[in-house]
């Protein structure tokens, strides 16, 4: 099934539990912080750290499930739990579908928080 | 440490990744408390050690030292392992949360986490710590700091163990006619204030008090922690525990209130230390013939009219300069030998 980048219901939630003045800033840090993590996760698989591509993933996981960007949360639950072979079999390309979904989700939440 | 008056924690979030650090920091006050966010487990535990937290809300997947072995190290350090833990994680698999109670953590909450559930958890392990705090007061009221610590460290269990230590037995000499001569509430405020101040004497010399009957008192020195010169402290606390009855009488004299004249007797030796009492109600103390001793060289004190008397094994570990005149030997009720006795 595919996910919607952001799930509203989700990013509605957090809106209402933490203040949407105060997720408007959250979403401000998340998009400073996630490019640094897309580059460490290329770093990583470049140079063949699993331990540091694993927790990299991970954090990235976590943070997008916060957003409700749960397609973006899957793509990175896969490469905490599958780790870099089956990226490198795949010629790198979920880190491309990793890095495509991250775009879309950055647009639609700079928009959200705003909205 | 938490302002006990207005219910407002302090609480330790620890995460490596930013956004949840800002969150759950968020979260934490939103719900009326203040948290202090930190980013590694090894920062954690500076700031667990350097400052009072009432909770600590802690990630796992942390580079450095992750928070697997940040719950050991909370758990193997006495003066941090009540301070409750609620690990927040988006790590996948029972065998990971099960490995977090095991390792002391007090729930665990998966990621993203739910504000109201970690609203509810963060109220409910606060009530839970209160309650402890409440009980650790308590504790120190009717035990010991160093029995208390006792308890705390290895737990309960009736039953003594052989140590060597010094004994001490203290009371008030005419204390009933004292007490028929003035009403019973001055009588308790004498009491109290005798009480305060033999206590001061006895525990600034390390040793404790393990028995307080009417105007007498039980103290001993070496248990349950050890004390390298038990005899010396013993002695020098009764000397305080005299000048200080001293300097007491001189100000019952001068609001016109009775003096007190007070008698002590120390034995050291071998005895067994331990619990004693049953499962739902227990005193430490301290059992053996070098105790009854003790107590017997306290009641002879009236009748060779000294204030303070010590046994041969008292007097022989003590250092040449320190004033001690033998008063010969005595024999004691339960011992067939006579025992020689020293007044200081």
């Amino acid at each position: 099934m595919t996910q919607p980048t952001i799930d509203l219901a989700a990013f509605g939630e957090l809106q209402s539990t933490a203040g949407a003045e105060f997720v408007c800033e959250l979403v401000d840090t998340f998009l400073v912080e996630a490019p640094l993590m897309l580059d460490e996760l290329r770093l990583a698989y470049a140079s063949g750290n699993a331990d540091t591509f694993r927790r990299t993933a991970h954090s990235l996981k976590s943070n997008s499930n916060t957003f409700g960007a749960l397609a973006l949360g899957k793509l990175a639950k896969d490469l905490e739990l599958g780790g870099m072979t089956p990226v490198r079999e795949a010629n790198g390309a979920p880190l491309d579908e990793l890095e495509l979904e991250y775009a879309r989700v950055a647009k639609a939440l700079g928009e959200l928080a705003r909205a | 440490m938490p302002d006990a008056g207005n219910g407002i924690a302090r609480l330790l979030v620890v995460d490596d990744n930013k956004v949840n650090r800002l969150l759950l920091t968020r979260n934490v006050n939103l719900m009326g408390h203040r948290a202090v966010a930190v980013a590694s487990g090894r920062e954690a535990l500076e700031m667990l050690r350097g400052d009072g937290f009432d909770l600590v809300l802690l990630d796992i997947e942390m580079p450095g030292m992750d928070g697997f072995q940040v719950l050991e190290q909370i758990r193997g350090d006495v003066a941090l392992r009540d301070v409750p833990v609620i690990v927040t994680s988006s790590l996948d698999g029972l065998d990971n949360v099960v490995r977090c109670i095991e390792l002391g953590a007090e729930d665990y909450l998966a990621k993203p986490v739910n504000a109201v559930l970690l609203k509810a958890r963060v109220g409910a392990s606060l009530e839970k710590k209160r309650l402890r705090d409440q009980q650790k007061a308590l504790m120190r009221r009717f035990a010991t700091p160093e029995v208390a610590q006792d308890l705390q460290r290895s737990g309960f269990a009736l039953g003594g163990k052989r140590i060597r230590a010094s004994a001490m037995f203290a009371d008030i000499r005419g204390f009933t006619t004292l007490a028929e001569s003035q009403p019973p509430e001055e009588t308790i405020e004498l009491l109290n204030t005798y009480y305060t101040l033999m206590f001061d004497a006895i525990g600034s010399h390390g040793g404790i008090v393990t028995h307080m009957a009417g105007d007498g008192l039980m103290a001993i020195f070496g248990a349950p922690l050890p004390l390298p010169d038990h005899c010396g402290a013993a002695v020098r606390a009764a000397l305080e525990m005299i000048e200080t009855i001293g300097l007491f009488n001189a100000e019952q004299t001068a609001a016109g209130k009775p003096e007190i004249r007070i008698g002590i007797g120390v034995a050291s030796g071998e005895m067994v230390a331990g619990y004693t009492g049953t499962n739902e109600r227990a005193t430490y103390t301290c059992i053996g013939d070098i105790v009854n001793l003790a107590s017997r060289l306290e009641q002879h004190t009236k009748e060779v009219q000294r204030s303070i008397l010590i046994d041969e094994a008292t007097r022989s570990a003590l250092a040449a300069d320190v004033g001690v005149e033998a008063l010969g030997a005595i024999t004691v009720r339960g011992k067939t030998q006579a025992v020689e006795i020293y007044a200081m």
